[in-house]
């Protein structure tokens, strides 16, 4: 008679599978690969593997002018084009010590501010994807991301790059009917909220899959440099805008939403609570806005004549705090057309460091939206 | 930026507190031999008043004029204090370009280094995985080195000719 006794101890031999994830899944936000040594279905190492949409950023703005360079830093995050700009502005304001006239500093804040929105929209509704909740929240998000867009476009003719901040100001002044329009866009938007947070914050589903699972703690976040609400959601009180007071951000009160745990969850919540603090800003700063001059006349004459700009022989380290993290342009001037050196410090690239520590233990799917959590583009990843 | 990150002011506590410790001081930047990289590192992570625990950026320069020499730039800061930058500046032969890695004390130049390492070719001794990360695997050579020959830098111009 057939024995029915189990097989004998020896012969169940487990092995640890070797996979690679992606470049090409729809998950990976991207061409992104992780090379995953999987127990079962649990991670027991993952390294992230990059570089497929490099193109030497960093040597193409060496052999360009300075303000040739501005149109490819939008696409480093096309998602925040804006933003982008405005911290390779900044960086390069501080190398030659460029004023930036008042109406100007409001329209950057306007634009920093609605290039928050549409980034912290669309991840938190990519995220959901990740989730398999395929794409419906995701159209709800783009459908509020559009509305800014359009505003994005009637300011500098291009949704996405827009190219739009030059050294001394921006490019050109906000066209008629721009504020009004912002304004509708920005009180509309707590309501668009409170409809996505009506689906998702209490969801259990949501709930389920995303709290506890990719804790990242406060010292390890502070050790290995990341920034932006990853930072925030572990509970770390640390915002550029707050603590170097760039632009004009000092003149608003806003406060820092910070997570408590540092999970996915919280990385969820931190960047839904930062779009409240940005509609905040937005409401001050579309009333408040002065007329005047939108670029300085110093601007104007590099935008015109970008060979004569020779900036003296030094460095600058700007940086700004970008939807995702901390911004920074390096530069370095040996006093002729282009620069010497410049280097992005890209947070989301930087963020990816401890992508392995968050997702060891943890099942492939949680890899997959601890990835979609740390929200990273790469383009910018890349560069 | 406060009195205390001032450079001159970050020297002297530096000389004063690593004992053998001599540093020059360049525009804002502190030039750390490469040497006592780590200690300087680790002083300026750990004792109060400094508690610089973030390195915000790391990265790396090449130098062809003027005694030529590739560098590598830390720009610090605390976000306990929330004060910063500090900025520090390692340098080393094009030919040996050997240097510590801070991993150790900072985990986030992990990446930072690496990347530092696939273009410039700098070396940071100590990295636990000292790998090209933006290059492919068995690419030659170091882009960013101004030195650099693309294979094809002159395939269009002979194509023309």
């Amino acid at each position: 008679m057939h024995s029915r006794n189990v097989m004998p101890e020896q012969a169940l031999e487990t092995q640890l599978l070797e996979l690679n994830i992606g470049p090409q899944h729809p998950s990976t936000h991207g061409v992104f690969r992780m090379e995953v040594v999987l127990d079962g279905e649990n991670v027991v190492k993952l390294k992230p593997v990059m570089g497929y949409l490099h193109r030497n950023h960093e040597q193409l703005a060496e052999d360009m002018t300075y303000i040739g360079s501005m149109p490819f830093t939008d696409r480093l995050d096309y998602f925040c084009a804006m933003t982008n700009n405005l911290a390779y502005a900044i960086a390069v304001e501080k190398l030659v010590g460029l004023d930036v006239p008042e109406r100007a500093q409001y329209i950057r804040v306007i634009m920093s501010e609605l290039t928050r929105l549409v980034n912290h929209t669309a991840v938190t509704g990519f995220l959901l994807n990740d989730l398999g909740a395929f794409f419906t929240p995701t159209l709800y998000a783009f459908r509020e991301r559009e509305k800014i867009l359009d505003l994005f476009e009637a300011a500098s003719g291009s949704r996405m790059m827009c190219n739009y901040m030059r050294f001394g100001g921006v490019r050109e002044d906000l066209p008629d009917g721009f504020l009004e329009g912002a304004c509708e866009v920005v009180d509309y938007y707590p309501k668009f909220l409170d409809e996505f947070e009506k689906l998702l914050t209490e969801n259990e589903i949501l709930r389920a899959r995303t709290q506890r699972v990719g804790i990242l703690p406060k010292e390890l976040a502070v050790s290995a440099s990341v920034t932006g609400p990853m930072l925030r959601a572990s509970g770390v009180n640390y915002d550029i805008r707050k603590v170097d007071r760039y632009s004009i951000y000092d003149r608003f009160d806003f406060k820092i939403p910070l997570g408590s745990i540092g999970d996915v969850y919280d990385r969820y919540y931190v960047r839904i609570l930062e779009m409240r603090e940005s509609v905040k800003i937005l409401d001050k700063v579309l009333r408040d806005i002065p007329s005047g001059e939108y670029l300085s006349p110093r601007g104007k004459a590099i935008s015109k004549a970008p060979r004569t700009f020779k900036p003296p022989k030094g460095e600058a380290y700007g940086r700004i705090e970008s939807p995702k993290g901390e911004l920074g342009f390096y530069l370095v001037s040996d006093g002729s057309v282009n620069p010497y050196r410049y280097h992005v410090r890209p947070p989301s690239f930087i963020n990816l460091t401890i992508l392995e520590d968050m997702c060891l233990g943890h099942k492939v799917a949680d890899a997959v939206i601890i990835l979609g959590s740390v929200d990273i583009v790469m383009g910018e990843v890349d560069r | 930026m406060n009195d205390l990150l001032r450079p001159d002011a970050t020297q002297q506590a530096l000389q004063q507190r690593v004992p053998g410790l001599t540093l020059t001081i360049e525009g804002d930047a502190l030039i750390i031999p490469a040497d006592r990289l780590l200690e300087v590192g680790r002083f300026l992570k750990e004792s109060e008043p400094y508690r610089l625990d973030y390195l915000s950026n790391l990265c790396a320069v090449d130098f062809v004029v003027e005694g030529a020499h590739l560098e590598t730039v830390y720009h610090l800061y605390s976000m306990e204090k929330k004060h910063g930058p500090v900025v520090l500046k390692v340098r080393v032969p094009r030919d040996n370009p050997h240097q510590p890695s801070v991993v150790s004390v900072w985990r986030g130049a992990e990446y930072q280094e690496r990347e530092a390492y696939d273009l410039y070719g700098i070396i940071y001794d100590g990295h636990p995985d000292l790998r090209r990360i933006l290059m492919w695997d068995g690419f030659d050579g170091h882009p960013m080195r101004k030195d650099y020959v693309q294979e094809d830098q002159d395939a269009l111009e002979e194509r023309h000719a």
